[in-house]
């Protein structure tokens, strides 16, 4: 490897690891979005995969895939644990149930001394390489772009457009929204588990109401008309902070304008690509 | 003891009540969870300090902080939400948007007043409590108490006996309907965001008073009890979330008294998730909530 | 009568608070049947196509389609069964184009599994290629060829209507319920969907229509059921319906009626 490169790649190590892990939190809201629901669990479901993934890395000397297969295992059953009394009601549920999750999540892990308690969890093996990170992000987006571009990603647009009228042509409604929230919380939970183990260090305060709504503004930024507008969303608002540091007290209040000016004036985000199915184009 | 849990819990489920009131109120009417009620009862408390800390008593920094937060409801409503409305967005477009503003009021305002606690200069209310039975309560808890109780009646009997009361109710069933019924709905909506943004401010400054403990993330921690307390009352459901509220506090209270303290604030968030599982539309499953 | 309905009510009943939207109906149609349900408006006619898609759960009753009872399934497992149905005010994909609207309502037979998607081998291409291309012919078959791949949400008023029934037709039902489908449609509209309505009926495709276009209800339908507050108040062949002083009175009134003799358009 030439010097430059490697004196690049360790100065920016850890942005280059978040670009990864953010753009796989980006691809896991884009998953919920993208049926029209609304989930403000993604950091609640991040911070169970990173919690499971590290004590397991501390306290056992299980093999690194075995705990990420927990790290996303664990979070999918909370998702299905939310999912089943919400998803059969009217979007708002969703929304305020998980930020429900979110706080209990918060209070556990801030109270249990299993978990470090409010300093959290420090030491954790840096397993997690750029090789990895950016692998796990490469697949996901390829399963989901072959995904957006075939029958199912049709049937999720109709979803999200008129969850009526897709159920009456067929769409089974609870199926497809069960499965959209518990893939995006396996994907969450992933990146969680990659996270803790990039950074070494992870704390309660790190999956809060403040990180869910991050996770949103990378997805509402960069737009849900297919995985890849989630993606830059997440790049652009990784990279902005960095570009932006002398505004650091003023980060969120740039994220919060950011969805507040997508939702009303750019409803298709950056990117407003819609997926190339066959058939979607002369 | 248990009489001083007791109250306790009352106090403090007042004051969640009194929180949720127009919460719950802006669901039922304007069928939008607004995230940014949390944000003026913040208002509220910082106005009210502002206005104290220049001298004015609180009977009359109560007033303006209720309805100052009443017109930044009024504004921030017409702002973030008349556009999503005139386009019949989805529902959950507004939460958003809510989202997003929220997070942009409270960072902005942290950034520009910093997040240390500020305090209620001494002396602004009699703060000897009155002692029976060994228990205690103060002037101002029994403020909280008695406004939670007097709003909750006032807001029945105004959605009960009231020309714009019924206009709400027929809002609340349908919106396009009441426009056909001749109601002039933006003017509703109007009021319905300036009494909201007014319940909300004034309880940040009797709550701000309470804990005498002012900071800018402080509607936030009670949006987010709120959220439990009209899950649990039944979105859109003001009696409820009166009972809801009560619930709560009692039970985080005697959480804290006999079991340990530090599991208390789980109490709301707890009674949340059992709700969505047994009874979605609230303990009286009566709310206006549309199934998907 | 004497094969078994296709579609069978009894006793359905709906109530809002203590109103009775729907009250005790029956109703039946037959294998390769076209009727129309008729009523002023409010009389419980949407209401009662929601009940059988399953958008809205009876209180009491039961709704059997080719004889099994379908009344506690989802809309998307009713529509597996063969229903299908538009709606008064056309829900469609606005954003998405023509084609994929109609390759929605295909969604139940569009094959090709999830590791198929994944891998883009087996069926998939080949079963993708094949929904577009009986896509096209649906869009042709209603006349929209030419606007194939134009968003939903820009095409005119009557081509959405069309194409919400080029939709509901890619599901190959059993049953069509069709909402209103004359509504806001101009003269050459209507006549254009009468054409398209009696092609239906000659690939025998049941279908079951709520209209307020009595010209077009009295000269295509076998059987029109008269509805009204929520009850059956008459029910017959179009000669019959039209001679009914029960209907003329209750619901058709007298400029109705002088409608239904042809005396105006």
């Amino acid at each position: 490897m030439p010097a430059a490169l490697d004196d690049f790649l360790w100065t920016y190590q850890s942005l280059i690891a978040s670009l990864g892990v953010n753009g796989l939190l980006a691809l896991s809201m884009y998953v919920v979005l993208a049926i029209g629901q609304l989930s403000l669990g993604q950091a609640a479901f991040m911070g169970v995969g990173a919690y499971a993934s590290a004590l397991l890395s501390l306290h056992t000397g299980l093999p690194f895939p075995l705990e990420l297969a927990a790290a996303m295992l664990i979070p999918a059953a909370f998702a299905l644990a939310i999912g089943a009394p919400t998803l059969r009601l009217s979007g708002v549920y969703l929304a305020l149930a998980t930020i429900g999750l979110g706080e209990l999540l918060r209070i556990f892990l801030i109270q249990s001394d299993f978990t470090g308690g409010a300093l959290g969890l420090s030491g954790i093996p840096a397993k997690a390489g750029f090789t990895l990170i950016y692998g796990c992000l490469a697949a996901a987006t390829l399963a989901l772009m072959l995904i957006t571009r075939s029958r199912i990603g049709r049937a999720m647009e109709a979803i999200r457009e008129d969850e009526t009228a897709a159920a009456v042509s067929g769409v089974d409604l609870p199926r497809y929204k069960m499965t959209a929230l518990v893939v995006s919380a396996m994907l969450a939970g992933l990146a969680g588990a990659l996270n803790a183990h990039a950074s070494s260090f992870i704390g309660p305060n790190d999956y809060g109401f403040d990180a869910a709504v991050t996770i949103l503004s990378y997805a509402l930024l960069g737009g849900v008309g297919s995985p890849f507008g989630s993606l830059a969303g997440a790049l652009v608002l990784t990279l902005l902070p960095e570009i932006l540091r002398p505004l650091q007290d003023f980060r969120l209040v740039v994220n919060g304008a950011i969805i507040v000016v997508a939702v009303l004036y750019m409803p298709h985000g950056l990117i407003p690509w819609r997926p190339l199915r066959i058939g979607a184009r002369p | 003891m248990l009489l001083q849990q007791i109250i306790n819990g009352i106090v403090a489920g007042s004051a969640y009540a009194l929180f949720a009131l127009g919460f719950t109120l802006t669901f039922g009417v304007l069928k939008i969870v607004n995230l940014t009620y949390g944000f003026y009862f913040s208002a509220g408390a910082y106005l009210a300090l502002f206005a104290t800390l220049h001298g004015a008593p609180i009977t009359l920094a109560l007033p303006f902080a209720a309805i100052a937060a009443g017109f930044i409801a009024v504004f921030l409503d017409s702002a973030l939400l008349s556009r999503l409305r005139r386009q019949q967005a989805p529902e959950l477009a507004s939460l958003m948007v809510t989202l997003g503003a929220t997070l942009f009021l409270y960072t902005g305002m942290t950034a520009l007043i910093g997040s240390e606690i500020q305090r209620f200069p001494l002396g602004l209310i009699e703060s000897a409590p009155f002692r029976f039975n060994g228990a205690s309560i103060s002037l101002t808890q029994i403020a909280i108490v008695m406004t939670a109780g007097l709003l909750a009646a006032g807001l029945i009997g105004v959605l009960r006996a009231t020309r714009t009361g019924l206009a709400m109710r027929a809002m609340a069933e349908n919106p396009q309907a009441g426009e056909l019924m001749g109601i002039d709905t933006g003017a509703i909506m109007r009021r319905v965001s300036f009494l909201c943004g007014a319940i909300a401010g004034a309880s940040g400054v009797l709550i701000g008073l309470e804990h005498n403990a002012i900071t800018p993330y402080m509607g936030e921690t009670m949006a987010l009890k709120g959220f439990a307390v009209i899950i649990l009352g039944g979105l859109g459901d003001v009696g409820g979330a009166l009972i809801a509220g009560l619930l709560i506090g009692l039970l985080e209270a005697l959480t804290a008294g006999y079991i340990s303290s530090i599991y208390k604030d789980a109490v709301g968030f707890l009674l949340l998730v059992l709700t969505l599982w047994a009874r979605p539309f609230g303990l009286f499953g009566r709310a206006s909530v549309r199934r998907a | 009568m004497s094969a078994a309905p296709l579609l069978s009510i009894k006793g359905l009943t709906l109530r809002y608070g203590g109103l009775a939207a729907i009250e005790d109906f029956d109703l039946s149609v037959t294998e390769g049947a076209l009727d129309a349900l008729i009523g002023p408006n409010g009389a419980g006619k949407t209401s009662l196509f929601n009940l059988i898609s399953g958008l809205t759960r009876q209180d009491e009753g039961e709704i059997c389609l080719g004889g099994a009872r379908i009344d506690r399934l989802s809309p998307s497992q009713r529509a597996r069964r063969g229903l299908a149905r538009t709606f008064q005010n056309l829900r469609l994909f606005a954003e998405m184009t023509a084609i994929e609207n109609v390759l929605v309502g295909m969604h139940l037979h569009v094959g090709g599994s999830l590791i198929e998607i994944l891998t883009r081998l087996g069926r998939f291409r080949k079963a993708e290629r094949a929904a577009v291309e009986a896509a096209r012919e649906l869009l042709a078959f209603v006349g929209l060829s030419p606007s194939e791949y134009a968003p939903a949400g820009s095409l005119s008023y009557g081509d959405q209507r069309r194409l919400e029934i080029a939709r509901a037709l890619a599901a190959k039902p059993k049953l069509l319920l069709l909402d209103e489908p004359a509504a806001g449609m101009n003269p050459a509209e209507t006549a254009a969907l009468r054409l398209l309505l009696e092609k239906l009926r000659a690939q025998n495709i049941s279908m079951l229509l709520v209209e307020h276009d009595m010209s077009l209800v009295m000269r295509l339908c076998d059987t029109i059921t008269v509805l009204n507050f929520g009850r059956k108040i008459a029910e017959g062949p179009p000669d019959a319906v039209r001679a009914d002083p029960a209907v003329m009175e209750a619901y058709l009134g007298v400029r109705g009626a002088a409608h239904v003799r042809g005396d105006s358009a």
